[in-house]
């Protein structure tokens, strides 16, 4: 197992799972208060009388909920220079105080930068997934990795 | 809402200085990435500095949304009009981070509607589309993607 994850280690159509993130009422409220505080995302009978059928995190939430995951998974041992954006984020189901979420991580595919040799662009499609192994989140994005010949990411 | 959304119409939600204490609090918890925690080793990342999560730069255009939307349901009623429903969203897409949000940058955002369709699956509700996007003090594009949002009919 290399000490540092680069471009070189994705490879496309590996799968991975990982990850169970307690998901607490506390820090949905939390979130919500600083960052979407709408209704259904503050209150349990807004909640209920909404499309999402109670209390829900905001899906901004969930998002930075993946992003932790995948960091403590592999984008801190990585030579990641961050990513340009996201092609698509669904919010399939709504993520509720208690659930545990985990992670699917499929890649897609990996190339190397046409502009920027030094670099690797590796395409995710990333699941959070409940304990009832419901998908919560669809995600695909592409992340920048340094490449481990070139070992300029720093 | 649904009908009385224009299409094209812009609006400006408000704006944020992302300091670096708020930068930190945020990736502690979401991105602990190196260059979204410590300005020593954002120095020497390729960012050069201390930088914003990208989830916290689309956070805070949120945030900014639902205190615009607040402020108009409270004009319509105040006005005499009902308050809008409004429900969440199915997704989005093409989200990009064109540059780095800087510790000390002060990004305003703007939320541009560009469609809107009803849904045969849901005859109370419709779904609204736009175009949002977060620009820096000097002008340029930090952040945007392609929004929905359910709007009731």
């Amino acid at each position: 197992m290399p000490a540092m994850i680069a471009y070189e280690d994705f490879k496309p159509g590996e799968v991975t799972t990982f990850g169970a993130y307690a998901v607490s009422r506390e820090e949905i409220l939390d979130y919500a208060r600083e960052f979407d505080p709408q209704p259904f995302h503050l209150d349990e009978a807004a909640g209920a009388a909404s499309m999402l059928g109670g209390l829900s995190a905001s899906g901004w939430h969930s998002c930075a909920i993946l992003m932790r995951l995948c960091c403590d998974q592999f984008v801190l041992g990585s030579t990641s220079m961050g990513g340009p954006g996201v092609e698509e984020v669904k919010w399939i189901r709504p993520v509720r105080p208690g659930d545990v979420l985990s992670v699917r991580c499929e890649i897609l595919d990996a190339r190397t930068s046409r502009s920027r040799p030094d670099i690797g662009i590796v395409r995710f499609r990333l699941e959070l997934i409940n304990q009832r192994g419901e998908t919560c989140l669809l995600q695909t994005h592409a992340g920048l990795f340094g490449r481990r010949e070139t070992a300029s990411h720093v | 809402m649904y009908d009385d959304i224009v299409i094209g119409a812009r609006e400006e939600l408000g704006a944020c200085t992302f300091t670096a204490e708020a930068i930190k609090a945020f990736a502690r918890r979401y991105d602990p990435q190196p260059f979204h925690l410590d300005e020593e080793a954002a120095m020497r990342s390729h960012f050069g500095g201390l930088v914003a999560s990208g989830w916290h730069t689309g956070a805070m255009w949120m945030r900014l949304r639902v205190d615009s939307m607040k402020r108009l349901q409270a004009e319509r009623v105040a006005a005499g009009l009902p308050a809008w429903r409004t429900g969440p969203s199915p997704g989005f897409t093409n989200l990009v981070w064109p540059k780095p949000v800087y510790a000390g940058d002060t990004i305003t955002y703007f939320a541009e509607a560009t469609g809107k369709r009803l849904l045969e699956s849901r005859p109370d509700w419709g779904l609204m589309f736009g175009r949002n996007t977060g620009v820096n003090q000097h002008g340029e594009l930090v952040f945007a993607f392609d929004g929905s949002m359910f709007v009731g009919r």
